[in-house]
């Protein structure tokens, strides 16, 4: 395992000598709130290590609201009705402080986005351009459920560098070539003594040992799909919704959008939007059919979808990394976790 | 208020048992330590999963809309103006509810409570006039009043306004509040200033509709930012969309608002809904001295007319 | 990368009216771009997405077979905003495809077989590609017997009547036209519904005939029991699905049955598959 040191002294100093290879996006605190949103970093601007994620950095790579093509609907012209992707900037961009298990997230989001058949060039070149520099949470809180879900405040798994704060500095492990790079251009290249390994270790140890909050799905694994389907428990777990977009929006993992278009006299655009499958119009047809109608069906899709669907379609545990934003923030405290343990009875 | 719980729940018993109702609806026990989540109870075994207390915050009235069955309700009294609402706006009928009023003094503000500490809340303990707020490492005990919604520090109706049965004995009502503080605050910017503030305002809006849905006046079938045929608003992060959502959806709420606070509490970006819904309640109060749900014999003033309505903004 | 949101340019060659009523037309479409219809090789019973710039798009099942070369035929029903638009559209319009889209008829699986083909009102676009893409001279030998059973409301109603007519006399192919009721005294095929016509005219199954199944979800409804009476097992019936559908390419998330994106998965599942998933379509 390689270590970099950086003494925090020296860390404002390297993240601007970063700039010049890289565009920079982390945690920034938002005006008159306690919490955090991440952003590009403006002129010596530094990212906030410390500050509660509201939204999930899914945003940097896969911003709200995208525009896909730009286009003419003015009969004159030759190109009326051509569809053109507009120039998108995918320079490279290094995004700081995200967590472990957010980074991790960004896997399951690729295997929506980058699959054999099909590539989304706007999410696929834009995650081609990053690179990951994670922080460890060294203290998680009481929703952190993220090593039931196969990560953990430590896991490396998504991130290129993991950043360990120790209290005098940063221990940064390089995960990958690409952060090896970054750490290269932030002029950050002094290795770490012998032990620092075993202090990864250690802290690692030790921030899993304060997670509190576990999930087990075991059993939903070996359910069938029709048998939890028809369960009927759903009543009293939908009751409370509101069908809001809150948890999807929030969630790390979750990618449903929306295609629409938008003019302006002649001229236009495609938008690729956020959606959620709470929106009672998710799947509404033309016909005025609508599958899922109810909000139990809504509630069941997503729960179904998240345990479910996606750990039967790629064999690879639940479409959730444990992060606790959805816990904490429904309106009416609908937790992914209980819910988990019904299914999972 | 405390004790309002065991006469909800012997209430409760006793609906089920006898057949009156089909369920309760009311609070169970959150899974985190400032919240409750809202549930139906159906078997008069399970009425032991019902909670009350300062937590209570989200309109139950929301959960009633177009429901056939019979229910009993627990309301407080922002809650019972809304079924006031429901039952002249035809979402509901009067005989399908029994309504277990409830006095209240206030909610507390879990995100204003989240702000004041730097570290994870893990328990909060209600005692009377005092919350005890504990984390991992500390422990503070500090007043209920300071803690308040702000809509509950400007309540002129505590007591439920319709009810079948109540659980505790009727509160005082608050006298000598200035209830548009904030509103004249803003009124009194001018434009550039008053521009300004509302963006900033609503620049965190990811468009979620906890705002909406939340509320229990926003029950139309397809709301209007749903509509594509004609399309009255974008569906991308545009400035103007936005600010078209909050707008609209304030003015729909005119005349209808009761200031229960659930738009504010469900936002997840901490965005203060609230700025616009208390100025139409103002203008409503001002032009046709109508406060929202008061009874069910009074019709809202945007669905009547009277002769001596004001008529100084027709030019 | 190749983005696959982009769609290929077409510009509309023709546009028939395909029903009395005038709610579906049938529309032509030639690719600006030669090397762009190369690129959109397609098989019976694929959809593509047709983009109208300024309104949206929609899936739509291909009606052309790909035994015809040089356009591409969608016959569209007119349901909303975007087909709206197009139904409003003329020849010489310009607008996009993107496709071909989902998985197609098991064309591999039904080669040496019998095939029955039981399609109602106009979801039987892409059971037009797939009978000339079986009749056609250079794969009719690679198919058993084909039995159809189409229907509609009235004759008016028919989609496609003069070639409905011409395969009716030929021999390699067994036609039962039905309508649901009519007072046209020249009216020469079966009047009925489509199950009981099935039931009636249909061939009894064996391991080597496949059934393809495709209409509204009421003549589903009661087409599949008489299916099952007429011996056919639940892996041998064929059908093609609708959904909510807006990326076409298994990305938005939005037209999943269970694990299954109609999209992408589908839209030709058998009964079989069918009966493990969810019912949300």
């Amino acid at each position: 395992m390689k270590v970099i040191k950086i003494d925090k002294k020296a860390w404002a100093g390297g993240l601007e000598k970063s700039r010049s290879g890289y565009k920079l996006f982390g945690p920034v605190k938002e005006k008159n709130k306690n919490f955090g949103i991440f952003k590009e970093l403006g002129e010596k601007q530094m990212p906030d290590l410390k500050i509660e994620t509201r939204l999930s950095p899914k945003s940097v790579i896969y911003p709200q609201s995208e525009v896909m093509f730009e286009y003419s609907t003015d009969e004159t012209r030759d190109d009326c009705n051509l569809m053109k992707a507009p120039e998108k900037d995918c320079s490279p961009r290094a995004i700081i402080g995200i967590s472990p298990y957010d980074a991790a997230a960004f896997l399951i989001l690729k295997r929506n986005f980058d699959t054999p058949e099909y590539k989304d060039p706007y999410w696929c070149n834009s995650f081609e351009a990053s690179t990951f520099i994670g922080i460890a949470v060294n203290e998680p809180d009481s929703t952190d459920f993220s090593t039931s879900t196969k990560t953990g405040p430590f896991d490396t798994s998504g991130l290129d560098i993991l950043l360990v704060d120790t209290g005098d500095d940063y221990l940064a492990q390089v995960v990958t070539p690409k952060g090896e790079k970054y750490l290269k251009t932030a002029g950050w290249e002094v290795e770490a003594g012998g032990d620092a390994a075993n202090k990864i270790e250690e802290m690692k140890k030790a921030a899993e040992a304060k997670i509190s909050s576990h999930i087990s799905f075991e059993n939903i694994k070996n359910k069938s799909i029709l048998e939890l389907y028809e369960a009927d428990f759903w009543e009293d777990i939908s009751f409370a919704c509101i069908n809001c977009g809150t948890c999807t929006y929030v969630c790390p993992t979750c990618w449903c959008f929306d295609i629409q278009d938008e003019n302006k006299g002649n001229k236009g655009k495609r938008h690729k939007n956020w959606d959620s499958c709470m929106f009672p119009i998710f799947t509404l047809h033309t016909t005025g059919h609508n599958p899922r109608e109810t909000k139990l069906q809504r509630v069941r899709q997503r729960f179904m979808h998240k345990l479910k669907y996606f750990m039967d379609k790629y064999n690879d545990g639940i479409m959730c990394v444990g992060c606790g934003r959805c816990v904490r923030l429904c309106p009416v405290n609908i937790d992914i976790r209980t819910v988990c343990k019904t299914m999972n009875s | 208020m405390l004790e309002y719980i065991d006469k909800i729940k012997k209430l409760s018993e006793k609906l089920l048992t006898e057949g009156k109702v089909d369920m309760i609806i009311g609070f169970k026990k959150g899974t985190m330590p400032m919240i409750h989540e809202p549930c139906i109870v159906k078997s008069p075994s399970d009425v032991n999963n019902l909670v009350w207390d300062s937590l209570c915050t989200i309109n139950l009235a929301n959960y009633l809309t177009d429901r056939k069955e019979k229910i009993g309700i627990i309301a407080k009294g922002c809650d019972s103006r809304n079924i006031v609402n429901h039952i002249i706006e035809n979402k509901i009928k009067r005989e399908q509810l029994t309504i277990i009023g409830v006095p209240c003094k206030g909610m507390i503000d879990r995100k204003k409570i989240s702000s004041m500490f730097d570290q994870e809340i893990t328990e909060i303990i209600e005692k009377s006039d005092q919350i005890i707020v504990k984390g991992d490492a500390f422990e503070e005990t500090l007043n209920k009043q300071d803690l308040l919604a702000e809509n509950c520090s400007l309540c002129l109706h505590r007591n439920p306004v319709i009810y079948d049965e109540l659980a505790g004995e009727l509160v005082e009502e608050q006298k000598d509040i200035d209830t548009y503080k904030a509103v004249n605050k803003i009124e009194a910017m001018d434009s550039a200033e008053k521009r300004s503030y509302f963006e900033d305002l609503l620049s965190g809006c990811i468009r979620c509709y906890a705002c909406k849905n939340a509320c229990p006046l926003c029950y139309c079938p397809t709301c209007f930012v749903d509509e594509s045929r004609p399309q009255w608003v974008g569906k991308s992060q545009n400035p103007t969309d936005i600010e078209t959502f909050h707008f609209l959806r304030a003015y729909h709420c005119a005349g209808r608002c009761t200031d229960c606070g659930s738009c504010v509490q469900a936002c997840p970006m901490g965005i203060d809904v609230r700025a616009f819904t208390k100025k139409l309640e103002k203008d409503c109060f001002n032009l046709y001295g109508w406060e929202a749900g008061l009874s069910v014999d009074q019709p809202p003033p945007l669905s009547t007319f009277r002769p001596d309505d004001p008529e100084d903004f027709i030019k | 990368m190749k983005n696959p949101y982009l769609p290929y340019p077409v510009r509309i060659d023709n546009i028939e009216i395909a029903t009395e009523d005038k709610s579906l037309k049938t529309f032509k479409f030639v690719f600006l771009n030669k090397e762009d219809e190369e690129k959109f090789a397609y098989r019976a019973g694929q959809f593509a997405e047709l983009s109208v710039t300024g309104k949206g798009e929609i899936p739509i099942g291909i009606a052309s077979s790909p035994v015809e070369k040089g356009f591409v035929t969608f016959t569209v029903n007119k349901a909303g905003l975007v087909t709206s638009h197009l139904h409003n559209m003329k020849a010489g319009d310009i607008m996009g495809i993107r496709g071909p889209l989902g998985n197609s008829y098991p064309w591999d699986r039904l080669e040496g077989k019998n095939i029955l083909i039981v399609g109602g009102g106009f979801a039987f676009t892409t059971l037009r590609s797939s009978i000339v893409y079986m009749l056609d001279p250079a794969n009719r030998s690679k198919f058993g017997n084909i039995d159809v059973v189409y229907g509609a409301r009235s004759p008016g109603m028919l989609l496609y009547k003069e070639e409905l007519v011409q395969w009716e006399e030929r021999d390699d192919i067994n036609m039962h036209i039905t309508v649901d009721g009519t007072d046209d005294p020249d009216w020469k095929y079966n009047i009925g519904f489509v199950p009981p016509v099935t039931e009636e005219k249909a061939p009894r199954a064996d391991e080597n005939t496949y059934a393809i199944v495709c209409g509204p979800p009421i003549m589903i409804k009661f087409t599949l029991p008489v299916l099952e009476k007429l011996g056919y097992s639940h892996d041998h019936i064929i059908m093609s699905l609708e959904n909510r559908m807006k990326c076409g390419i298994g990305m938005c998330g939005r037209c999943n049955i269970g694990k299954e994106l109609v999209c992408k998965d589908g839209p030709v599942f058998t009964l079989d598959e069918l009966n493990e998933t969810p019912k949300e379509y």
